[in-house]
């Protein structure tokens, strides 16, 4: 059968950064196509080809066995490529019907409309076209996503880690849709860092790695060591580790309770405790208290009712995020670039910020810089900070694995006693991960109480001690490590 | 007591009319996500090129016309500057209002055209010229464009979500250089209004921060544009108040009710901030520049 995109031995530099090496990857109708790699493989630069942002130095692009240029990403609209970006390109302000308008100029929008509900109707779900897209959900913005291409006439259709933002179900469902849609026919490119993804809802895998396609093979002959191992070039396998030495009581939350307001849940009588030398993570599914739990745990909202204790410390319920710290909290945040650094200041200062709050760079009138610098650049060496060509270096040019070992560089200088670790691997490839899990078994090793935020359930199973399940605000249901997966999941949609 | 009250009344159209108008300018052009500080030069510009014209013989529409373009040349440095060379957009705004005081001023005394008296724009109807008459029109227009057009869709996808924008296919620089451009040509509208039919005559800085209600005026209306003309209308009715409460020798001052406009933006930015963020409808993405992200 004839291929529906090919893109052949395709190169792309940036400067003198050679992103894409001679790359070739194609996809059939009725297929799903997934395309694996660590951050900055070139999955991005290669789609972004696909999808007629970038122009390729070198190879080109056939369509249906036919060469073509992709001007941009109107043209390649027409074309019938489809890109469902990994951060929703969506106005948020906007109805339902507005964003598939938006995407779909030169039609009526009645028509418009009528496709759409049709279509959607034959994917299986419901939509309601004057619903503002504000309101909606994840899931249902994402549906809106593929919507909007479909409705344009994609019948090839990039997703860029769609699972990402999603929780199990949303997950499950939408590798259903995806299915459904190489089932009518479309040519489907998965992006994704999932092993399981690949594994179990695609008809052939492609690897990536620093430019080059590594390996195109099928999901039947690959097991998830053997992909792995093909994706970082090494042989990297996490096994859980129970803890060497479990002490007393450490922090202790009391019946916490956070008033909800509009679209956010609020915290309804959480007490759970955390002792030294443990992990306890928080499974549940986005958006079910999570951000709420981190903010009270952090002094950043205070709770509406209950108390929360440090061990040595007393009730800290009203202690704002820098008493918190000076009772021996570091945080490690959802977003890094966001709330974790200060992106367009440098490596050294951003390292330093805690260090001179506390007093150890000198007093309010005067910064030992030349003692933050040096703190840096030790530590930098010793959490294995890499891409840093200076200290002055401005944060955000850091990917996303390296940011996130500066944040705990910064975090765990002074040895916390409690660790909060909200989604630590969220958007990290493999290698970064499994080096931010294991930063956070060494604190629990040496006796700090680790709390782990995160969706992402594989990873709770991986380091937790114990677990405790949010759902609706709640603490519903709390297991000991092994635990079972199955029960989890179950606990994660209990309703009230 | 009728009287005054009667001649307050056929007043109030003349001072709401440039304030709708420059306010409408605005919002098409904050709508595209361009923070808009430069009304008051536009407006500047726009007045100067009307009293110009008129003294060189020119009838008022024509001499209107001139405020459309001049209003549009000041707003392409500002889409050079804004849109094209993403400077922020404060900066660029401010420095065209200053440009534009000094240019004006220069140009006036160099033509010697500062305090000469013109014949100006004559009523049609009910005491009211034709641009009065245009004005709920302009406001219907535009309403029409922004909610019920293709362009109108883009402009305010620009402004909510340039990244979305861009990914549809479409040019957030385009768009955002064509918003800024419809908006300076009704804000240069209304500068020329303030001379050709209401002062009929140009001092330096006549418009006299009529610009920056303004923009008031358009926070306060939320960015909608029938609010707004509701707005221009209440402030018109105090800006008619102000010399006939004085010549009826009530003992008010003056400062005080000029600064009413204010006070009342204050009060809906407040109410507005107080009911909550979603009621708050700012364009989402005012104010900033939009980089497709690239790597190398």
């Amino acid at each position: 059968m004839t291929n529906a995109l090919s893109l052949c031995s395709v190169s792309k530099s940036f400067g003198g950064f050679k992103a894409l090496d001679s790359v070739d990857f194609s996809v059939a109708p009725g297929e799903v196509h997934a395309l694996l790699g660590e951050n900055g493989a070139g999955k991005s630069t290669l789609m972004n080809i696909a999808c007629g942002l970038y122009a390729p130095d070198e190879g080109h692009v056939e369509l249906e066995g036919r060469a073509v240029t992709i001007a941009g990403a109107r043209d390649a609209a027409a074309k019938g490529i489809g890109m469902v970006h990994q951060h929703f390109k969506l106005v948020p302000a906007f109805t339902v019907l507005e964003n598939i308008l938006l995407f779909n100029p030169g039609r009526a929008p009645a028509e418009i409309a009528r496709e759409a509900l049709a279509l959607a109707d034959r994917m299986g779900f419901e939509i309601d076209l004057d619903a503002r897209v504000g309101t909606l959900g994840v899931s249902e913005q994402q549906r809106l996503e593929i919507l909007k291409v479909l409705v344009a006439g994609a019948r090839i259709i990039i997703l860029d880690e769609p699972t990402a933002v999603l929780g199990e179900d949303d997950g499950r469902a939408l590798m259903a849709l995806v299915r459904g849609l190489a089932d009518s026919g479309s040519a489907v490119i998965l992006v994704t860092h999932k092993l399981h993804e690949a594994l179990y809802h695609s008809d052939r895998i492609t690897v990536m790695r620093q430019g080059r396609r590594i390996a195109e093979t099928l999901p039947a002959e690959m097991d998830p060591g053997r992909l792995t191992t093909l994706i970082v070039g090494e042989h990297i396998v996490e096994e859980p580790e129970p803890s060497p030495h479990v002490g007393g009581a450490r922090i202790r939350l009391n019946q916490v309770r956070l008033a909800g307001d509009g679209g956010r849940k609020g915290l309804v009588d959480v007490s759970f405790e955390v002792k030294d030398g443990e992990i306890y993570g928080i499974a549940g599914v986005s958006g079910n208290g999570q951000n709420e739990l981190a903010e009270v745990l952090m002094g950043l909202g205070l709770p509406t009712g209950g108390s929360i204790e440090i061990a040595g410390h007393g009730d800290v319920t009203g202690a704002g995020p820098a008493h918190r710290r000076q009772n021996g909290l570091a945080c490690i945040p959802v977003d890094r670039y966001r709330h974790g650094l200060a992106g367009s200041i440098g490596v050294a200062d951003n390292f330093a910020v805690n260090g001179a709050l506390a007093g150890r760079y000198g007093s309010w009138l005067w910064f030992n810089r030349r003692k933050a610098r040096a703190e840096a650049r030790a530590a930098i060496e010793t959490f294995d900070v890499q891409g840093v060509r200076s200290l002055g270096q401005k944060a955000a040019l850091l990917s996303g694995g390296n940011a996130q070992k500066l944040v705990i560089a910064r975090e765990f200088q002074g040895a916390p006693q409690v660790v909060l670790a909200h989604s630590p691997s969220r958007g990290l490839d493999v290698r970064a991960g499994a080096a931010v899990h294991e930063r956070l078994r060494a604190a629990r090793d040496r006796g700090a109480a680790v709390i782990l935020i995160s969706e992402d359930l594989d990873e709770i199973l991986l380091l937790s001690d114990r677990i405790g399940v949010l759902a609706g605000g709640r603490l519903v249901a709390e297991f000991k490590a092994p635990a079972n997966r199955s029960e989890i999941g179950a606990a994660m949609v209990t309703h009230d | 007591m009728s009287d005054l009250l009667l001649n307050w009344l056929i007043n109030i159209p003349g001072f709401a009319a440039p304030f709708a108008i420059a306010a409408l300018g605005l919002i098409i052009t904050e709508r595209a996500g361009v923070l808009n500080l430069a009304a008051e030069g536009f407006m500047l510009a726009g007045a100067l090129a009307g009293v110009g014209l008129m003294i060189h013989g020119a009838p008022p529409l024509v001499a209107l016309g001139g405020s459309v373009l001049a209003g549009m040349a000041m707003g392409l440095i500002f889409a050079i500057m804004a849109a094209s060379f993403r400077i922020n957009h404060v900066i660029a705004g401010l420095a065209l209002v200053f440009f534009a005081e000094a240019l004006t001023s220069y140009i006036a005394s160099a033509e010697r055209w500062t305090n000469k008296a013109i014949s100006g724009l004559e009523p049609v109807f009910l005491g009211q010229d034709v641009i009065v008459y245009a004005t709920p029109v302009l406001c219907a227009l535009t309403v029409w464009m922004l909610n019920r057009t293709r362009f109108g869709l883009t402009i305010r996808a620009v402004g909510e979500n340039p990244g979305a924008a861009d990914a549809a296919g479409i040019d957030v620089t385009a768009i955002r250089f064509a918003a800024i451009l419809i908006g300076a040509a009704l804000i240069g509208l209304a500068g020329g209004y303030l001379t050709v039919a209401v002062s009929r005559i140009w001092v330096d800085s006549v418009v006299g921060g009529r610009g920056w209600i303004a923009i008031a005026l358009v926070i306060f209306a939320r960015w909608h544009p029938w609010r707004a003309l509701l707005g221009a209308i209440l402030f018109g009715c105090i800006e008619a108040l102000i010399p006939r409460i004085a010549a009826a020798g009530f003992d008010v001052p003056r400062y005080f009710l000029q600064m009413t406009p204010y006070l009342a933006t204050l009060a809906v930015m407040i109410w507005a901030a107080a009911r909550g963020r979603d009621r708050w409808s700012q364009p989402a993405a005012l104010g900033q520049h939009h980089i497709r992200e690239e790597r190398g």
